[in-house]
């Protein structure tokens, strides 16, 4: 499997270094590409994950010895088919806006009797440390797959941290003079040989909102959305953000009210 | 029928002005001030001073975030002017460099991040990354297309003083011809240095190097 996958890729790129033509070499590399995603999609390591988040959801952990079984993603205590989908909501218990990863530290937090410390340390995974979150995140999403985006940002809060997400998309700032804007703000372009989605269109939005949480190659792990967007605050050379920052998830709710719509598809698998 | 006509025309500029005034809102609407107070306070506190320095906005960022990259005329010809006035020269006044360094910097696309998870080691070199936007040799398939094509750049434009000096002012200050352009502004930062520019300049423009070769 992996070996085919490796003459995929070597096959891709000397048939672009064979073509002359430019677009028509554009065409088979992004092709090549997709069949490439698509092939891995067979096996998403994701799914182990997955297994783990399961166990995780379900184990009597932390000072209170309880589970996360009565944790309340805004559909219910418990209720987790389609909550992913319809995350970041405002939370009248807490009185704000939150994504599926600022809930369920809380739920670590007054279920379990963790503190914000011992539940967000590691909150992505690094080589020889697991994160629970990481697993418990990819359990929950994959709760949604097949299920359509929905945050219409009704309430005033959630208006609110959209239009400020909007906001943080369109800034520019940095010795790059980067914004989200600027590579994800047009049609049909790539980074590299990388596609890159319009964020503004619920097409674009769509497209990259609906496979996270999802298995990146390059990384040899899943990435939740907190992950990806303080990586591309990374990638715009910029300082780094507190992890559940209102920032992050204001942009995770503007995006998510333009891909309302979509059907979910996670876990993903991306470069 | 001329009603008709006119009823339609008139929904017709409705509607366009409607889409014009929601694009045109600057982003955030009422809550930009309070967005960019939460966004200046979602860092972490251990972040220093000097990479906190990188959240500042000059006039020009300032604009084109209102403006969502698209300023008015007007705006756009002021921006222009303020970045043409910033461009400095090297020393020696030589604005064509060595195309084979400049081939270099063009595929380099490290250098410059910060942060406590994958940061760049100290005293990585920065590059233009010019194949992240650009296709320019022949032989580099795995470029990006947010920028046009500048394969054959120099063949096709010559290399007369006139068209090197834009091309060393362009990268130094792509603001200086296209206010709110995607392209960073390299020199105005120091990303790269003078002499840098001036190698990238040749990559561009020499006859021999393989952007016009092949």
């Amino acid at each position: 499997m992996r070996l085919n996958l490796t003459c995929r890729l070597v096959g891709a790129a000397l048939l672009a270094l064979a073509t002359g033509h430019a677009l028509a070499q554009d065409a088979k590399v992004a092709d090549e590409l997709a069949k490439y995603r698509e092939a891995l999609a067979d096996g998403n390591p994701a799914d182990l994950l997955e297994v783990r988040g399961e166990g995780l959801w379900q184990e009597k952990r932390g000072p209170k010895n309880a589970s996360l079984e009565q944790c309340d993603f805004g559909l219910g205590p418990g209720k987790l088919e389609g909550a992913y989908a319809q995350l970041p909501r405002y939370f009248k218990d807490t009185g704000r806006v939150m994504d599926v990863e600022s809930r369920l530290v809380h739920c670590m937090m007054t279920l379990q009797g963790f503190t914000f410390e011992q539940a967000t340390k590691n909150w992505y995974s690094k080589p020889g440390t697991e994160s629970d979150i990481e697993a418990l995140v990819t359990f929950i999403g994959a709760k949604s797959n097949g299920v359509k985006i929905n945050v219409p940002a009704t309430h005033p809060e959630e208006a609110k941290m959209a239009k400020m997400g909007e906001y943080i998309f369109y800034r520019r700032s940095g010795p790059q003079d980067f914004s989200c804007a600027i590579c994800h703000g047009q049609d049909g372009k790539r980074i590299r040989l990388q596609e890159l989605g319009n964020l503004t269109t619920q097409a674009g939005a769509g497209e990259a909102m609906k496979t996270w949480p999802s298995y990146r190659v390059s990384q040899g792990t899943v990435w939740t959305m907190q992950r990806r967007l303080i990586d591309c605050m990374r990638q715009a050379r910029w300082p780094e953000p507190k992890y559940l920052s209102d920032s992050v998830i204001a942009l995770e709710t503007f995006l998510q009210k333009t891909a309302s719509g979509t059907v979910m598809a996670t876990p993903g698998i991306k470069r | 029928m001329k009603l008709k006509f006119a009823l339609f025309g008139a929904l017709t500029a409705t509607i366009a002005s409607a889409a014009l005034a929601q694009s045109s809102e600057p982003p955030g609407g009422k809550y930009a001030k309070e967005a960019e107070q939460m966004f200046r306070n979602s860092f972490r506190e251990d972040n220093p001073k000097y990479w906190m320095r990188r959240l500042d906005q000059d006039e020009t960022m300032k604009l084109c975030s209102q403006y969502r990259d698209n300023p008015p005329r007007k705006i756009g010809a002021r921006i222009e002017q303020m970045n043409r006035e910033s461009i400095r020269y090297p020393v020696d006044g030589k604005l064509i460099g060595d195309w084979k360094e400049g081939e270099k910097l063009a595929a380099v696309g490290t250098g410059g991040h910060i942060g406590f998870i994958q940061p760049d080691p100290a005293g990585r070199v920065r590059g233009g990354n010019c194949y992240a936007c650009h296709q320019l040799a022949k032989a580099e398939v795995a470029y990006g297309t947010i920028g046009p094509s500048l394969q054959h750049f120099g063949k096709l434009r010559g290399n007369s003083e006139e068209i090197v000096k834009y091309t060393y002012d362009k990268i130094y200050n792509s603001n200086a011809f296209t206010a709110c352009t995607n392209m960073p502004r390299f020199g105005l930062h120091n990303w790269l240095t003078p002499e840098q520019i001036t190698h990238i300049v040749a990559f561009l423009v020499d006859p021999e190097s393989p952007v016009n070769k092949d």
